[in-house]
């Protein structure tokens, strides 16, 4: 602590730059922020996976429809515990903007497939009472000022007409990545009002005894339906919302890449200002070993300067990008995932202080190498 | 007593002996000194004098351990510093060396106090401590009322101060002072010298002092004259005398 006022001090001499400086690590680490939260977003579906639920769908396409007699035949398959399935509505609610996932579900089997989804007991007797009832999340309620007992309609696209529906319940998530923009209601609802498709889900999600067990249920499954008219393509959750991922293009890469430029734009400016900084006091730095600090101190006095730098910009761009995330999805629904974990704000924090180091070490070393009679003669 | 005759008898706190400066530029090999001596006894006031080019500075800088002669040794307080690694110099440095620069050389974001207190960041002592020898310090130069005030806030003369406050605040050795006044007014050169003189006679410091001004030198109690890299006299000063 004695040496605090070797540090800070130097930082403010000029005040613009070390602004400017802190300025180019808050937007770097912003950046990192956001784009994290992008990823993450994308990613949020392999995250939450659950590791003992396989997805089955049509081999053509998840745009094919299944039979429902496959859930009894699913259902029977050594392994296999627990059945439920699901259909893609696609519908629209008083503008095409306010895009939110809706899903007819099996009301017998949905609950206690997704545990990770809490929603109250009384809540969910309603709506298994009520034909048009539905379930929503409560970020979904929250971005609507839905509530309870409200009727919301939603125009149909695949399946036309206006569908109108009555909030029965809230669910939200038991962990913070759980998605909670969903709209689920009654499968049967759909199955008695669509004009065609009746009998098809859109996918199965099935419950295995051992996920250790995943490899031979899903040749079972698939070989089960082999030869069919609707064969099925089996996959464990995981792998299934990362083909969905992939299917928007190669969004890891890009993003990475994004960072990779911006970090390395961040080291060369950083590193260049300090290394005008050195120069410029190459007479102190010469006058502190002619009093007799070390070259080592030297070294560190410098990297201290730049990571000090690096810790307030990437603390505050951490900081707002955080402060950002907590108003929630700002793309009306397409990243209903967009939260800033704390462990990629530590990681973004140690990336800050490796991009300081590393920045610094340069200028650093040149100072410590410093010869104090040729730092003294130059005037 | 100084000697530049290399038959000192051991006792002085300085002993030269044989010292050879050479630099390397391309193919020429340029002596800034050649085969040096000098003895310098504790309380002693020296003044190198000489033209320019003629190695003053840089046996300031070999005497101060900031750089190593080509050949020779010399001695400080019974200590063969040419035989020193660079880190045991730099130690060597912040015991036995209190540097007085031409230009002053504070480090701007600094106040005085902070400025002075920079050698005792390298001691044991407790911050309590620090500030009572800064204060100390500052009185002898009689600044105590400025040490919250930044270099820019003082002039040259009083910057000068603060550097001599720093040189002695860890109560070194010696003094090797690179040109004190060449920066400073008659009136402000004579306060620095004034100075000087009393960290001598009061305080039984000794003081090694490169000057080109002639009333400067006078001040010391022998003035020593370099030319071409070689000590060709030491004479007592009239004040001195």
């Amino acid at each position: 602590m004695k040496y605090r006022h070797l540090v800070l001090p130097n930082l403010l001499r000029r005040k613009v730059r070390t602004g400017l400086t802190i300025g180019s690590f808050a937007v770097a680490l912003f950046l990192f922020g956001i784009l994290a939260v992008v990823r993450g977003a994308f990613q949020q579906g392999m995250d939450v996976a659950g590791a003992d639920r396989l997805v089955v769908v049509n081999k053509v396409s998840i745009i094919q429809p299944l039979p429902l007699s496959y859930r009894d035949r699913l259902a029977r398959i050594p392994g296999v515990t627990q059945v439920t399935f699901a259909t893609w509505f696609g519908g629209v609610y008083q503008d095409e903007r306010n895009f939110f996932p809706q899903f007819a579900i099996d009301r017998e089997t949905y609950r206690q497939m997704f545990p990770e989804f809490v929603i109250p007991d009384d809540q969910w007797q309603a709506f298994l009472v009520d034909r048009e009832g539905c379930i929503v999340g409560e970020a979904l309620a929250e971005r609507f000022h839905w509530k309870v007992g409200d009727r919301v309609p939603l125009k149909g696209t695949f399946f036309s007409g206006m569908w109108e529906f009555n909030i029965r319940g809230t669910y939200r998530g038991s962990r913070p990545q759980d998605d909670t923009t969903q709209f689920w209601f009654r499968w049967d609802y759909l199955d008695e009002r669509r004009p065609f498709g009746k009998g098809f889900v859109g996918w199965y999600t099935v419950r295995i005894a051992d996920p250790d067990d995943a490899v031979r249920v899903i040749k079972a499954i698939d070989e089960g339906f082999a030869n069919s008219p609707w064969e099925t393509k089996t996959d464990t959750e995981k792998a299934f919302a990362a083909s969905l991922v992939k299917q928007m293009g190669n969004i890891e890469l890009l993003l990475l890449s994004i960072g990779g430029v911006v970090f390395f734009t961040l080291l060369l400016v950083t590193g260049n200002t300090m290394a005008i900084a050195v120069r410029e006091r190459l007479r102190e730095l010469a006058v502190l070993k002619a009093v007799g600090f070390s070259n080592g101190f030297v070294l560190v006095l410098i990297l201290a300067e730049t990571m000090v730098v690096a810790a307030v910009g990437g603390g505050a761009g951490l900081a707002l990008a955080k402060l950002f995330t907590l108003r929630g999805d700002p793309t009306g629904g397409l990243l209903p995932f967009f939260y800033l974990p704390l462990n990629v704000i530590g990681l973004g924090f140690a990336l800050a202080m490796v991009v300081g180091l590393m920045a610094g070490i340069l200028p650093a070393l040149s100072a410590m190498r410093l010869r104090v009679v040729d730092a003294l003669r130059k005037v | 007593m100084v000697r530049i005759d290399g038959q000192g008898d051991g006792s002085s706190l300085i002993q030269v002996r044989g010292i050879d400066k050479t630099y390397q530029r391309g193919s020429e090999e340029i002596h800034v000194l050649q085969g040096l001596n000098l003895d310098v006894d504790a309380g002693d006031f020296v003044a190198f004098m000489g033209p320019s080019g003629s190695g003053k500075t840089t046996l300031l800088n070999l005497l101060g351990g900031l750089d190593l002669p080509s050949a020779g040794s010399i001695t400080v307080a019974g200590d063969e510093i040419t035989r020193l690694s660079a880190r045991q110099l730099t130690a060597w440095r912040s015991r036995h060396v209190g540097f007085v620069f031409q230009v002053y050389n504070l480090i701007p974001v600094l106040t005085a106090f902070q400025n002075v207190e920079l050698p005792l960041l390298l001691t044991r002592l407790s911050k309590v401590e620090r500030r009572q020898h800064v204060e100390t310090g500052l009185e002898v130069v009689g600044l105590v009322d400025r040490m919250h005030h930044y270099p820019r806030q003082l002039s040259g003369g009083q910057e000068q101060r603060v550097g001599i406050a720093r040189a002695i605040v860890a109560d070194p050795t010696f003094l090797l002072c690179d040109e004190p006044t060449g920066d400073l007014d008659r009136k402000s050169a004579d306060e620095i010298l004034d100075l000087l003189g009393r960290l001598v006679q009061e305080y039984g410091k000794t003081v090694l002092m490169v000057t080109h001004d002639p009333l400067a030198a006078e001040r010391a109690h022998v003035v020593v004259h370099l030319e071409k890299g070689v000590l060709v006299d030491a004479a007592k000063t009239r004040r001195a005398r």
